[in-house]
């Protein structure tokens, strides 16, 4: 225990206290603004999500931005052909950092059955994914996991820039970022050469 | 060119009262009011879970029989079936050295499509479909599940299909069907 956390266990009892990067992390992870990135049947359960049944609101996560400016987090729910790939990288390019991607079922994930040329084997070809969700689709209980899975990296890497242990496990670290456009060719793609 | 069919007129509110829009406020207001009185039908997930139905398909799994030995004799037919091609399986020798049994058997979770043709296919009975269904993963590799992860999902599973010894009794048409629904261990 250091010097200040035995200062402010002294504190005033009604007195709150945190630190700005735990401020600003506990902002972060219950406003995650999401980027629906819906390309085929995965985003219908997408939908199931923000509706009353589920209601992912109750994760502050409700406010579907439609424009990449306003968002944090980018569901990529569905297949992403080749044509939609430099799309994609775009509006990826667009968020504002810090910025969180979910790949939610398998196609997104790593192509999933469309073994085919026309299809991106995966998003994380493209751009970096944070959490992959399998399933064809997922039922939307697991896309809520995701966002919560999101929202423990966030409180993670805030707690880990000063050395503290997470406060809820998260899994693994995060995976290495998307392969260089040499190794991949739908990036090469998106990159528009 | 002339103009076809008749454009419908833009509705004008008339009078005072109405052209303040009031009414108009006040129908919606009422309309929330009675709805928060209605019964609630969001579920609290990750507090609250859907009971799921019998034969719901999840995440694939395999058993093991009540003696505890790995039911899957490495016929490579869920991985001749699969779709999306999920399933890679390596067979090996054992026991007397005639049988034979998997060595890999691996299922990449994020290229399954839970199409339970595995199942459905297997002629041992050895694989199964969960009811598993809220996994998220962090990283690619993190969602091949390997050999030792599918038994411990699939857990132990009694029916009457037996490659190392009698069968209780003969396999009738139907039997099939019959011992199928029952759940699977590792279930939620």
């Amino acid at each position: 225990m250091s010097d200040i956390d035995r200062d402010l266990r002294d504190a005033e009892p009604w007195l709150l206290t945190t630190r700005i990067a735990d401020y600003i992390a506990w902002g972060r992870k219950n406003s995650l603004w999401p980027m629906p990135m819906g390309l085929a049947c995965c985003a219908i359960e997408m939908m199931a999500v923000v509706a009353p049944r589920y209601d992912i609101a109750r994760f502050g996560a409700e406010a579907m931005r439609f424009s990449p400016r306003q968002a944090d987090m980018m569901i990529v729910a569905g297949t992403v052909v080749k044509k939609m790939a430099p799309a994609v990288k775009r509006i990826y390019d667009q968020m504002p950092e810090p910025k969180w991607v979910i790949a939610m079922g398998a196609c997104a994930s790593t192509g999933g059955m469309f073994r085919s040329y026309a299809v991106t084997q995966g998003v994380d070809e493209l751009i970096p994914v944070d959490v992959y969700i399998p399933g064809c689709p997922p039922r939307p209980e697991a896309l809520i996991e995701a966002v919560m899975q999101i929202q423990r990296l966030i409180d993670a890497r805030a707690r880990a820039a000063r050395g503290a242990e997470p406060a809820v496990p998260v899994e693994q670290a995060r995976p290495k970022a998307a392969s260089t456009p040499a190794e991949a060719p739908a990036a090469r793609a998106a990159a528009g050469k | 060119m002339p103009l076809t069919g008749k454009p419908v007129k833009r509705p004008v509110p008339k009078g005072f009262w109405a052209g303040s829009y009031l009414p108009s406020v006040l129908k919606g207001m009422w309309i929330t009011l009675r709805h928060m009185f209605r019964p609630k039908v969001t579920m609290q997930y990750p507090e609250e879970k859907w009971t799921m139905p019998e034969r719901y398909r999840g995440l694939p799994a395999l058993v093991r029989d009540e003696q505890e030995r790995v039911k899957c004799v490495a016929c490579f037919l869920c991985q001749y079936v699969c779709p999306p091609k999920a399933i890679h399986i390596e067979a090996q020798q054992i026991g007397t050295g005639i049988e034979k049994g998997p060595k890999v058997f691996d299922i990449n979770m994020l290229r399954c499509i839970m199409c339970g043709y595995c199942e459905e296919v297997c002629p041992e009975e050895a694989i199964f479909l969960t009811k598993e269904y809220q996994t998220v993963g962090m990283s690619r590799d993190g969602l091949i599940y390997h050999k030792d992860r599918l038994l411990e999902m699939g857990g132990i599973r009694p029916d009457s299909t037996h490659k190392w010894g009698p069968l209780e009794k003969p396999r009738a048409a139907g039997q099939v069907a019959a011992t199928a629904p029952t759940a699977v261990g590792g279930t939620r």
